[in-house]
């Protein structure tokens, strides 16, 4: 820093015509523009609230929350803190978005490449489905979903029930749940231990064909290990974990895992909603690779599926990965319409439950805000890594 | 490159140091007193608090009450076809509007749902809440706000599909309950439970429809609100003989209209148009005897009536201020059999709300 000035001064001179000199005063002004204004509302807020006689402050996440959450992933009851309520928000939040981005993606590409297909019907039912899942409000589509589900569904002493132990009702779906025991850790280690496997196989695989030309059936190979190796200790050692099946009492079910119909629900519309849009960049990246790339791989004897997979798809993924960065941001964010059917998201319980109890609207609206700002910076930061791996190598 | 990132970095230090330069001047006016809203209503007294402390004179020159109330809860408030409210906490704001403006139709009423009331009260959007809200500490406390009194005594109650056989409220242990966001309601299920013992699980809604709906589609035992709202509610359902409403009532809702901190005056004037309102069912004045009623001896119904003292002055009105409540709106006694009494719809015994000299609760302290 010592040496900078004295070599600025050197070449440039401190005279107003000199474009440095300029930008330095012109962005000073600026900077002092927006920290006055923030000075200006935060101080403003503080004494409004303050002459309102309005609480503030965050002191109020380790009260006791008292309000019970129908679906939570971490230990929660009603004496847990408002700030476990986040949390249980949060997670919340998360898995459902979570699942959507990869459900909606897979779908989205499947719709996509179909809209393409040279089968009319294909073609015309994937068209169908971007046109009514696009053009219909998510919110409507929430409902409908969430009503569809439940209506046609048996009250709980009637339930569904499609295997032993699984069983179908208006109050969710509800699976056996395993419980691990001692001897599950071999099974634990074994099964990462195949995973790696597996995964090592495949790149060998690839270097090798890259070196030499020659094929191995890696991804065969690898699935045999990672199912076939937890499988022969199973069979050996005993199962790795016993079945919590749940039973039938009073209202509903004890014990199992289950999945209420309003996760169900709102899953299921975002993602059939989102894929929808991530349909249309699909082909649109599909349309954008020239056609002569195909034709080059017919040429060279390549069949139809490997010329999308090898040729087509990796150059339209630079067209695909941004636009669909934005569906997947989409996505999360419109996950925050759970409230209207009551799946506890983060907004339901925390810009809503807990907001209504401590009334500190300013802050939990701020830090509700702060919470999707990360995930979309989190998420479009992942994207722009893959981005930056299928953006074309300038050689 | 290198020297983008020096002109940035001068900037910020020349910028800090601008702000650390005004920062004393921009301070000493406080960011109370150059506050716009401090001009705009400065035709009171020229003081910073002359906006909180000056709802009577927004509500003059604006020449109308905002008012906020329920989207649609019969018996307290209720948009008809054609746009006409009706319902206990309409009817306290027309009382209000009489006061002032000796007309009952000065009021706009701000349908609110039960999450964003109170923000709307605390941001000056209404002048006054009256949406069948519960007064709790932390309302009254946390929020700005000020309580006006007791309009109604309500308590928490729950309706259930009559085919599930449920009889009472320890019936419901392990049961799935129906609510709204945002309410009172939804907490004290969880107390109720938590209390008792019980296993339960809860969904809150936002939309009271919604929850409505998951009930009627067997997704929850029971949907629980107000007991004056259960029985709206049954009202609502398809077959109203096919659902049962509870006989426990878990918890104690004091309803009552809310105004902001801050405003004494119009506080006062909040509560004692209500108190008005139970004085007059109290000493029999009506909206048709009011007239005659005038020219009684009775020291409490002249003071009541302005023929004595100067009450209304007191708070900022004329002395006639009851006479204009009871002739528009009538006591409230009249409100409550006109809007869920027996006679209606929703059917509702006095009970609680009955004067406290007839085996009820309802009391107002003395006009004196
Ligand atoms: N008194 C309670 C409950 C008030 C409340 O919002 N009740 C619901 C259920 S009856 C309601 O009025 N919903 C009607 C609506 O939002 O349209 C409170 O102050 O929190």
């Amino acid at each position: 820093m010592a040496g900078a000035p004295t070599k600025g001064k050197q070449k440039i001179g401190l005279k107003w015509s000199n474009p440095a000199v300029q930008s330095v005063v012109y962005q000073a002004a600026l900077i002092a523009v927006v920290l006055y204004g923030g000075w200006v509302i935060v101080t403003t807020t503080q004494a409004n609230l303050a002459r309102l006689n309005i609480a503030t402050g965050f002191g109020f996440m380790d009260n006791t929350a008292g309000f019970g959450i129908v679906q939570s992933l971490i230990p929660y009851t009603e004496e847990s803190s408002y700030g476990r309520a986040f949390l249980v928000g949060l997670i919340n939040t998360l898995m459902v978005a979570g699942i959507g981005i990869v459900l909606a993606t897979i779908l989205g590409f499947f719709v996509g490449v179909a809209r393409l297909s040279s089968n009319w019907l294909v073609s015309r039912l994937a068209w169908t489905y971007v046109e009514v899942m696009r053009n219909i409000p998510l919110l409507l589509q929430l409902f409908f979903c969430y009503f569809t589900v439940l209506r046609p569904l048996p009250p709980p002493a009637d339930s569904l029930s499609p295997l032993e132990g699984v069983y179908l009702n208006n109050r969710g779906v509800v699976v056996p749940s395993p419980v691990f025991g001692e001897s599950s850790t071999l099974f634990v280690i074994a099964v990462l231990l195949s995973l790696v496997a597996g995964y090592a196989i495949i790149r060998w695989a690839r270097k090798r064909q890259a070196a030499t030309g020659e094929i191995f059936p890696a991804w065969r190979t690898a699935i045999a290990i990672v199912l076939g190796v937890p499988a022969l200790i199973w069979l050996v050692g005993g199962a790795p974990f016993t079945l919590d099946l749940p039973v039938y009492r009073g209202f509903g079910f004890d014990g199992g895992m289950r999945l209420i119909p309003e996760f169900i629900a709102l899953l299921l519309g975002l993602t059939l909603y989102t894929a929808a849009f991530i349909a249309e960049i699909v082909r649109a990246g599909i349309l954008s690779v020239s056609h002569g790339q195909t034709e080059a791989a017919y040429a060279l004897g390549l069949p139809q599926g490997r010329t999308l997979r090898l040729v087509v798809i990796p150059q339209a993924l630079r067209v695909i990965v941004p636009p669909l960065t934005s569906q997947l941001l989409n996505l999360t964010k419109n996950s925050s319409l759970a409230v209207a059917i009551a799946y506890p998201d983060l907004v339901a319980v925390f810009a809503g439950t807990v907001l209504n109890q401590t009334g500190q609207a300013i802050e939990v609206i701020a830090l509700t805000m702060a919470v999707y700002l990360t995930i979309s910076l989190v998420t479009s930061f992942l994207m722009n890594l893959y981005n930056a791996r299928v953006a074309i190598q300038e050689r | 490159m290198e020297n983008r990132f020096q002109a940035l970095l001068m900037g910020l230090v020349l910028g800090a140091a601008i702000v650390y330069l005004f920062m004393p001047i921009a301070q000493a006016p406080g960011p109370a007193g150059n506050r716009p809203a401090a001009a705009e209503s400065a035709d009171g007294k020229a003081r910073p608090e002359v906006r909180a402390g000056n709802t009577l004179a927004e509500v003059r020159n604006r020449g109308e009450l905002v008012c906020g109330v329920n989207q649609g809860l019969p018996g307290f408030s209720n948009p008809d076809d054609k746009g006409h409210w009706s319902g206990i906490d309409v009817d306290y704001c027309r009382a209000l509007a009489s006061a002032i403006f000796d007309d009952p139709t000065k009021v706009k009423f701000r349908p609110l749902n039960a999450k964003d009331r109170f923000t709307a009260l605390q941001s000056g959007e209404i002048d006054i809440l009256s949406r069948n809200t519960t007064w709790t500490m932390s309302r009254d406390t946390q929020l700005g706000l000020d309580f006006a009194g007791v309009s109604y005594y309500d308590g928490q109650g729950f309706i259930v599909h009559k085919d599930s056989g449920i009889e009472n409220a320890a019936d419901l242990d392990g049961a799935t309950i129906c609510t709204q966001t945002g309410t009172t309601t939804e907490l004290n299920v969880a107390d109720y439970f938590r209390s008792h013992g019980y296993k339960y699980k809860v969904l809150s809604y936002e939309k009271n429809d919604e929850a409505l709906a998951a009930y009627d589609n067997h997704r929850c035992d029971a949907y629980t609100t107000d007991a004056s709202g259960l029985a709206a509610v049954r009202l609502k359902m398809k077959d109203p003989s096919q659902h049962r409403i509870l006989p426990e009532i878990i918890s104690k809702e004091p309803l009552g209209p809310a105004v902001r901190q801050g405003d004494p005056q119009w506080a006062d004037i909040a509560r004692w148009t209500l108190f008005a309102l139970i004085n007059a069912d109290e000493l029999g004045v009506t909206s048709k005897n009011v007239e005659e009623m005038k020219g009684s001896d009775s020291p409490r119904v002249r003071r009541l009536l302005g023929g004595e003292g100067a009450y209304g002055h007191m708070i900022g009105l004329t002395d006639d201020w009851v006479v204009r409540i009871i002739r528009h709106v009538g006591n409230y006694s009249e409100v409550f059999e006109r809007n869920v009494g027996t006679n209606t719809k929703l059917g509702i015994e006095r009970g609680l709300n009955a004067l406290w000299n007839k085996g009820g609760i309802m009391y107002a302290p003395p006009i004196r």
